[in-house]
Order: structure tokens, then C-alpha cells, then sequence
């Protein structure tokens, strides 16, 4: 079955047991994005330190609703950006946004994916193949960069 | 058309009705779609008609007749084509009044159910500045609206909209445990400030065939009017519009093994002849001025514009497909099926059903929930196995949020699916269960 391709081990894990979900304290910014076609739902924080040019990602906090794809996704993308720089993490976000616009074209085998820059996000490459759920695949990340440009621009 | 031989390896037992089945093995023949293979070379196995039905040849030829043989602008040009596309077209029109117990002149053609209940709640809107003749339709602050909580989204927002317009007020039934209408409120919430009861004949999303009569009987006490979403009931069931005593009532072709692009509105005929129009321009005027129009009599009033023909003539010929069958074999058919899978998906443990959980007052479209597996990955694993069903909230967001739940995967059946389509379905559950572990 090409399922193994799409739910690899590590989304699976990240489902599972995700990462720093929950909503926390303190936030500059919250946002709630949903998926119109299929129902699913995150409400998410950021919290950056330091000035806007050195603006550093301090926490990401979220709550969310949805399929395993989301909601490993939301999990995976805050375990990358917490800690980076927001200039680095929106790096990160542009290249998951390439990789899941590549309909399955971009594959760990044939060495076209930029894994320095994705590490655990690379998993997603199967879900790319799959246009229903490529924006189940990005909804943490676009509601993400949403929250920041308005933490950025209050 | 004889009944199918019903194999006892099947499952089939002396309680269920299986003798109900069609000959699903020779109506399989007649859309071309079922043969081909989905993902990994698979057979298709589908069970999303809800959404769209599959169309048999004899549909596609009529359409490709039309177009190779008559093609013209209807009600238009004095040629001999203009005549026959005309003809072909009108003719449509009368195939489907009788189909669903009316008259040509009540049928009036829409792109979808949607645009069919958009007109409605149009008309009553511009019924303000339309004269006295159309004042009956006219809403306003204090005035009611009434929907119910299980509509799709096409029978609900439409009508949001008109209160919001109007300043009207929007009031709902809403949904039992079991996922019937609750009518426990019906004299309070169905009273004199109640302009129009807008609701479904069937829900998309749990199947359920509310009690339309009790609803029209209120309404005529205190003068109500009613529109029946019949988007899942004309495709599944004998519908008669005289014997259900409503006042409008809207379809797609689309799912009832027409094409797409074309829908229907039938009203009775004193309503629409007082109904102003929703979209104007060519085809429905009388005369028109530079400083001002007149309008012609419905059906015509209400279909501005060079009107769909073939698929018009397409959905004459699935209608008349359909009659063939015999609606109340159609029926039969489906209940058949759904008995069938809220039996299979009944015993698979973890599952839940969302909807009644018996074949009493309900269609052929079952939703349900499969513990810790969201709809999106179960819906996934079926498609890798070439069953094809929908996931998500349905276009009836009220509904999940009415039962805490994110969304729902639902299996709806038509006249060509079979005992095996169900077997796959409950299969291919129990594949999802065994691939994200829960079972």
C-alpha cells in the first residue's frame, strides 16, 4: 500500500504524542484558522523576544482539532521554529510550502529535498501527493506565519 | 428489469430484505465510470452519491444527441433547430413535472438546489419593492424564519442571509440524540410571526427523513410557507409534491444520475405567478424600455439568460431512467443496503453511528465515527482500497458541532451499488483500525 508513504512513522509519532500542544502564556499574538472543506480547527500563540529585525521565535502554542496529517504537522513545525530566528523559521515555512506544492515530485531518494532545512518535516513529502490534504498539512503553518506578521506589525 | 439472485455467502439472512435488491450486475452496465480501476488498479467501489451520483450512458447520449442533432438557443430564432432544442427542452420540463407529480408550469429550471432556494429567498426579498401583488412574500423585522439545525448549507445560509437583509429573524428545530428533528418546540417556534419553514427531506449527513406532514400541517395553521430541500429525496425515494403539500420544493440533477449545471425549483403555481424575479436580463422579460421592463408569467420569468438545454434533456432522460426502475424499487433498494451496513458497521467495535440506527424514516446515507481515527485517515485508507466515500462536516457544519464531533465518514448508496460495496466499506474500516492500531 503507498499508505506507509504518507503516514510515515514519525507523523504517526508526532500524532500520537505532539509536541508543545496546549496553550501557554505569554502570546503577542493568537490566531484561529480553519479548514473550510473538511471542518478542522487551530487556535494558535506566538511569542517572539528581542527586536524586530533579531526577532526570535520564544514559544509556539496551539490547540487544535483535526487529522493525524494537521495535527502531527502543528507538531512537527513547532519543534523546528521554537528557538530560531523568525527570519530562519519563515526559511523552514517557504520550504515546507515548496515541498508540499511539489505533487510528490520531491523525494528524500532522489536527494531534491532540502533536509537540512526541513529535519522531521521531510516525512511530509508523501502527503504532497495527495492535494486533499496538503492543507491539512499546512494549516499550522500558515496560521503560524499569520500570528507572527501580526506579533511583528501589532 | 429482474430482481438480482441474492448468493447466501453474502451474508444475507431471512430478516433483511434483500429480494429488494436491484439487478445491480446489468444496471452496472450502463455507467461506463464503475469499470474503470482507482488507485493501485483497485475496482471502484462507489459510495459518495450524496455528493454526486455516476450517470449512465443513456444520460450522456441524450445530452450528445441534443448537441450532434438539435443544438440552438431555445425560445429563441424562428429555424427549424431553434424549434427542435425548444421542443427538447420543453419536453424536459414535462418528463420531470411528472416525475415528481406536478405540472410544467411549476417547474422552473435552476443551475442546482442551491440557486433553487437562493431564488426563493431572493424573490421574498425583493418582494419589498416589487408591488402589491408580491407584498405576501415581503419579510421584515419581526417576521420569522424557520430552519432546522440538520439543513445543509444551502438551506440555511441563504436564509441567514435573507434576515440579514430584512431584519427578519432566524429561528431552528433542533436535532434529537437519536439525529431525529426535534419537534418538541414546533408550536412555539412554528407560529403567526413564522414567514416560511425552510427544511430538508432528507439530511445529507444522517439520512434522516424528518415528519414533513406534521410540519406542513402547522404551518397552515398559521399560514406558514414551506420549502423541502429535496436534494436527497428525489434521487432516492417516490416523491409526489401534491401529496407532501408544500409549497416549493428544490433539486439537482446531479445527484439523481443527471448532469451537472442544471437544478430545479418547483412552486406552486399562484406563489411563483406573485414571485418577483431573482435574475433578470434576457428570456424572462415581456417588454422591455429604456425606462423600465415587464416581466413574463413563471416558469419563464425566473430563467433569464440562454437557458441550460442539454442538460435539461439529460435530466428528462435520467428521470425517465429512474421511472423504469420504479421509484419504489429504487427505494426499496437502498433500504436494503443501508439495513446491510448499519448492520456490518454496527459490529465493527469502536464505530459509531451518527444518524438513526435503524432503516425506520431514513435514506440511504449513513455517517458514522470510527474511535481515535480521525474521518480524514479513515477516509484515506478507504480510498487506497478504491472506496470512495466523503469526509468532513458535509456542507452541514451544525450537525458535527451538534454532536461534539469533528466531522464524520459517510457512505451513501445509490441504485448501483451492491451487498459487496458494503462489505468493502466495513472492510476497509477494519483495515483503518489495523493501520493506525486502535484495534
Amino acid at each position: 500500500m503507498q499508505l506507509e508513504s504518507m503516514y510515515q512513522e514519525i507523523i504517526l509519532d508526532h500524532y500520537r504524542n505532539p509536541h508543545h500542544k496546549g496553550l501557554r502564556e505569554p502570546y503577542d499574538a493568537e490566531v484561529h484558522h480553519v479548514n473550510p472543506t473538511c471542518g478542522d480547527e487551530v487556535t494558535l500563540r506566538v511569542h517572539l523576544e528581542g527586536a524586530n529585525g533579531e526577532a526570535r521565535v520564544a514559544d509556539v502554542s496551539y490547540d487544535a482539532m483535526g487529522c493525524s496529517i494537521s495535527q502531527a504537522s502543528a507538531s512537527v513545525m513547532s519543534d523546528l521554529i521554537i528557538g530560531k530566528t523568525v527570519k530562519d523559521a519563515m526559511t523552514v515555512g517557504d520550504e515546507f510550502l515548496a515541498l508540499m506544492q511539489s505533487r510528490g515530485a520531491a523525494s528524500p531518494e532522489e536527494g531534491s529535498l532540502n533536509e537540512d532545512v526541513l529535519e522531521d518535516a521531510v516525512a511530509f513529502a508523501g502527503v504532497s501527493k495527495y492535494p486533499a490534504r496538503i492543507k491539512c498539512a499546512l494549516l499550522a503553518w500558515m496560521a503560524w506565519k499569520d500570528a507572527t506578521a501580526r506579533a511583528l506589525n501589532p | 428489469m429482474s430482481t438480482a439472485e441474492v448468493s447466501p455467502g453474502i451474508g444475507a439472512s431471512a430478516e433483511r430484505p434483500f429480494s429488494a435488491l436491484l439487478d445491480t450486475e446489468r444496471l452496472r452496465r450502463d455507467f461506463p465510470i464503475l469499470s474503470r480501476t482507482v488507485r493501485g488498479g483497485r475496482p471502484l467501489v462507489y459510495l459518495d452519491s450524496g455528493a454526486t451520483s455516476q450517470k449512465p450512458r443513456q444520460v450522456l447520449d441524450a445530452e450528445r444527441e441534443f448537441y450532434e442533432r438539435h443544438n440552438a438557443a431555445v425560445h429563441r430564432g424562428a429555424h427549424l433547430l431553434a424549434e427542435e432544442a425548444t421542443d427538447a427542452y420543453e419536453g424536459a420540463r414535462a418528463i420531470i413535472a411528472r416525475f415528481i407529480g406536478g405540472v410544467p408550469g411549476e417547474v422552473v429550471f435552476t443551475k442546482n438546489a442551491t440557486e433553487a432556494i437562493n431564488l426563493v429567498a431572493y424573490a421574498m426579498s425583493n418582494a419589498a419593492t416589487s408591488g402589491p401583488e408580491a407584498a405576501r412574500f415581503a419579510v421584515g423585522p419581526g417576521d420569522e424564519v424557520l430552519v432546522t439545525e440538520m439543513e445543509h448549507h444551502a438551506n440555511l445560509v441563504p436564509w441567514q442571509q435573507l434576515c440579514a437583509r430584512t431584519g427578519a429573524t432566524l429561528r431552528w428545530f433542533g436535532i434529537t440524540d437519536e439525529g431525529r428533528l426535534d419537534l418538541s418546540e414546533i408550536d412555539t417556534l412554528l407560529n403567526e410571526r413564522t414567514k416560511i419553514v425552510a427544511l430538508t427531506h432528507q439530511s445529507n449527513v444522517l439520512g434522516t427523513v424528518p415528519p414533513v406532514a406534521e410540519v406542513v400541517r402547522r404551518a397552515r395553521e398559521v399560514g406558514a410557507l414551506v420549502l423541502l430541500d429535496a436534494a436527497q429525496s428525489v434521487p432516492h425515494q417516490p416523491v409526489d409534491v401534491e401529496e407532501l403539500g408544500v409549497d416549493f420544493i428544490a433539486f439537482s440533477g446531479h445527484k439523481m444520475l443527471g448532469p451537472s449545471g442544471i437544478g430545479v425549483l418547483w412552486g406552486r403555481r399562484e406563489l411563483l405567478a406573485a414571485m418577483p424575479p431573482f435574475i433578470t436580463g434576457g428570456s424572462m422579460i415581456e417588454v422591455v424600455r429604456m425606462e423600465g421592463s415587464t416581466f413574463m408569467p413563471p416558469p419563464q420569468r425566473f430563467e433569464a439568460g440562454v437557458p441550460m438545454a442539454a442538460q435539461a434533456v439529460g435530466l428528462g432522460r435520467a428521470c425517465d431512467y429512474l421511472s423504469e426502475i420504479g421509484m419504489d424499487r429504487v427505494h426499496a433498494h437502498e433500504e436494503a443496503l443501508t439495513a446491510y451496513a448499519l448492520e456490518r458497521l454496527g459490529e465493527i467495535e469502536g464505530v459509531q453511528i451518527i444518524g438513526p440506527a435503524t432503516t425506520e424514516a431514513r435514506g440511504g446515507t449513513v455517517s458514522f465515527v470510527v474511535e481515535d481515527i480521525h474521518p480524514h485517515d479513515v477516509g484515506q485508507v478507504l480510498d487506497e482500497l478504491g472506496v470512495a466515500v466523503r469526509v468532513g462536516h458535509h456542507c452541514a457544519w451544525p450537525i458535527v458541532r451538534r454532536f461534539g464531533i469533528p466531522a464524520t465518514t459517510r457512505a451513501s448508496f445509490y441504485v448501483y451499488n451492491d451487498l459487496a460495496d458494503v462489505d468493502a466499506l466495513a472492510d476497509g474500516v477494519r483495515q483503518a483500525q489495523k493501520f493506525f492500531g486502535t484495534a
